[in-house]
């Protein structure tokens, strides 16, 4: 009890060094924070791929289409339960230079994509009625709300991999099974796309992007990825097949670079976290030096003063630590908002908390070991003698 | 302990401090006897051993050779937490420059030695009343250091020494830092505590008028007792 009085009476001695310790801390661990959460939304994607589904694209590049006449030679493959197909639309939405409208764009097979996906859930009377017409879509939810986007709304789209002008009507709103479904896409039909083609550039017709395989068995993958690419092995359009999890590493890992550069800034952050700690409680502890010869002279033992130390730098790491992450939080969702596309889910995990909280309090511990030791090692009589 | 046995022994203590390698003598094979109830005075030069002295009485330091006996207790037997102990429960320490914790209130710092013993909060507080009553300062108990004088600081240094009720008590020129009046006042309470509450003082000083007040003075001249 004395010691938590004196150990906050002593924390706010010098009212300016604290804060601008506690001041310190909070915006390094914010820092941390915001950064661990940016680690972990790039890989959500990787994360959040299922387990039974399969990814077939053109060898070469996935920019390059495949003739949709695969479709139904991978439905032969033993092993393969079902397949869809897609295409990256891009297209200009509004200003280009607003990351906001820089969603994916993607046209589906409506029959197959979704019993593929089943963690896109669409009501049932809005998927009919999506069904029904040739240029309608489906929104993700999160889509919805950021652009205000209802039932019946146009969305114009400028065509670039495929030109023209586009317009679409919003027949339905997904929403995702849970957190880490990505609810930002627009879906709309294969069929009018090709259809456009056909009539407007002949020769871009039955064209597929990608297939999307789902097997029975996992333990099938490498058997029928094998199986797949070697059908097509030395016709026009060779193929490589991997599981998604494969397919979603190639995109994130093109960004690797960045993320472990995140990754060592945010580890040296915890450096920097201790070093102002550090500072603070060692000058703190050295000014008090006569003080703690004081205790000990009337009989307190080493105890209670690694106590008062030790518990000035956590009281400081965890009061930087507690405002750090509150920061943490309006920080996210700001970005998310200005970034709403960038990342699919952009959440602060539970793990990043955790992870703060643990690089705090080490901190804590870490700041005040050498000068506790050194007080405990400190003869009465020197400290005595020491001027303050 | 007999009235009038020996309070303090000590038994051809020496004492040396390094410096640069360099071994400085600081006490040469002293030895002293203080009875109890004794009010001892401890005089010399600066740099002569007289604080040195002083805190191998009171526990804060160990001698080369010799030893230290209080109340019967050899103190040089203890290990450093026995020792702790022992100080927390026989020895008031008053400084020349009070040393009080500027952060805690009159009445926080005198009831600090008493954490460390198994009182009630209500019996802390009756001491803690007691000792700041007996030095004059009932009404001062939630001032901070800086808000008294240097007397006032003093005579809360001397409640906290008095107020766990040691066996001896010593003082490093505890009136070194004030002006007379205020020395005049701060002597007359020790001389108080020794006459009325019986305890056995040492304490060095420069001042011969302080000495006054003593039974008894000791010189010290380059770590050698003169008289
Ligand atoms: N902890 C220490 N480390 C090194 N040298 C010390 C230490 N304590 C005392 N000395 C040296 O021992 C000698 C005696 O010191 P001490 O403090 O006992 O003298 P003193 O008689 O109390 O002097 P003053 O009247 O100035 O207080 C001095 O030369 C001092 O420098
Ligand atoms: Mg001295």
């Amino acid at each position: 009890m004395f010691i938590i009085k004196l150990v906050l009476k002593n924390s706010i001695r010098h009212k300016l060094r604290t804060f601008l310790t506690i001041v310190g801390v909070a915006i390094a661990v914010m820092s941390f924070g915001f950064m661990r959460t940016i680690v972990t939304a790039w890989s959500s994607g990787v994360q959040s791929s299922s387990e039974n589904r399969m990814i077939t694209r053109q060898a070469v590049s996935f920019i390059f289409p495949l003739p949709y006449s695969c479709l139904q030679q991978i439905q032969q493959i033993p092993g393969v339960t079902e397949v869809s197909y897609a295409n990256w639309f891009g297209g200009v939405y509004k200003d280009a230079a607003d990351w906001k409208n820089f969603f994916p764009r993607i046209a589906i097979d409506p029959e197959t994509y979704f019993s593929v996906y089943p963690e896109f859930i669409v009501p049932a009377d809005q998927f009919a009625e999506f069904k029904k017409e040739r240029n309608a879509c489906l929104v993700g939810e999160k889509l919805a709300r950021e652009h205000g986007f209802k039932l019946g709304d146009l969305i114009p789209v400028e065509g670039d991999i495929y030109p023209g002008r586009w317009e679409f009507v919003v027949r339905g709103i997904y929403r995702g099974k849970d957190q880490s479904t990505d609810e930002t896409q627009m879906f709309f039909h294969w069929e009018y796309l090709n259809e456009r083609m056909h009539v407007e550039t002949p020769g871009r017709e039955g064209l597929v992007g990608w297939y999307i395989l789902t097997v029975h068995n996992a333990a099938d993958m490498p058997r029928v990825a094998k199986a797949v690419d070697d059908r097509y092995k030395n016709s026009r359009s060779s193929t490589k097949t991997e599981t998604e999890r494969e397919f979603q590493q190639s995109f994130v890992s093109m960004s690797s670079a960045i993320i472990n550069s995140l990754e060592v800034v945010s580890y040296v952050i915890i450096g920097i976290i201790l070093l102002v700690l550090a500072n603070t409680i060692v000058m703190a502890a050295r000014e008090r030096t006569k003080e703690y010869a004081v205790l000990k002279t009337l009989g307190f033992s080493a105890r209670h003063i690694i106590g008062l130390i030790a518990g000035e730098s956590m009281f400081i790491a965890s009061t930087g630590c507690v405002i750090g992450l509150g920061l943490t939080f309006p920080m996210a969702v700001g970005f998310a908002k200005a970034f709403p596309t960038f990342f699919p889910v952009f959440n602060v995990e539970t793990v990043t908390i955790i992870l703060a909280v643990i690089v705090a309090l080490f901190a804590g511990v870490a700041a005040a070991l050498f000068p506790a030791t050194r007080a405990v090692r400190m003869k009465i009589v020197d400290g005595l003698r020491s001027i303050d | 302990m007999p009235q009038n046995g020996t309070m303090i022994r000590v038994d051809h203590v020496t004492k040396s401090y390094r410096r640069d390698r360099i071994e400085i003598p600081v006490l040469r094979d002293i030895s002293i006897d203080v009875p109890t109830g004794e009010f001892l005075a401890l005089m010399g030069p600066s740099g002569s051993g007289k604080t040195t002295l002083l805190n191998l009485i009171a526990g804060i330091d160990r001698p080369d050779t010799g030893k230290v006996v209080v109340n019967g207790t050899d103190i040089d037997l203890l290990g450093e937490s026995e020792l702790a102990r022992w100080r927390a429960r026989h020895v008031g320490f008053i400084f020349q420059f009070y040393n009080l914790l500027p952060v805690l209130t009159a009445f926080e710092n005198v009831e600090l030695p008493l954490l460390l013993t198994g009182l009630s909060r209500k019996e802390k507080r009756e001491h803690v009343e007691a000792a700041l009553n007996l030095v004059g300062l009932g009404d001062r108990i939630h001032h901070y250091p800086k808000q008294l004088s240097g007397g006032q600081e003093q005579r809360v240094a001397i409640a906290r020494a008095i107020v766990t009720d040691p066996t001896i008590l010593v003082a490093d020129e505890p009136t070194g830092d004030l002006d007379k009046v205020s020395a005049g006042e701060i002597m007359d309470l020790l001389d108080r505590l020794n006459k009325e509450f019986k305890k056995t003082i040492v304490m060095v000083t420069h001042d011969p008028r302080a000495a006054e007040k003593a039974h008894k003075a000791m010189h010290l001249d380059k770590g050698e007792l003169t008289t």
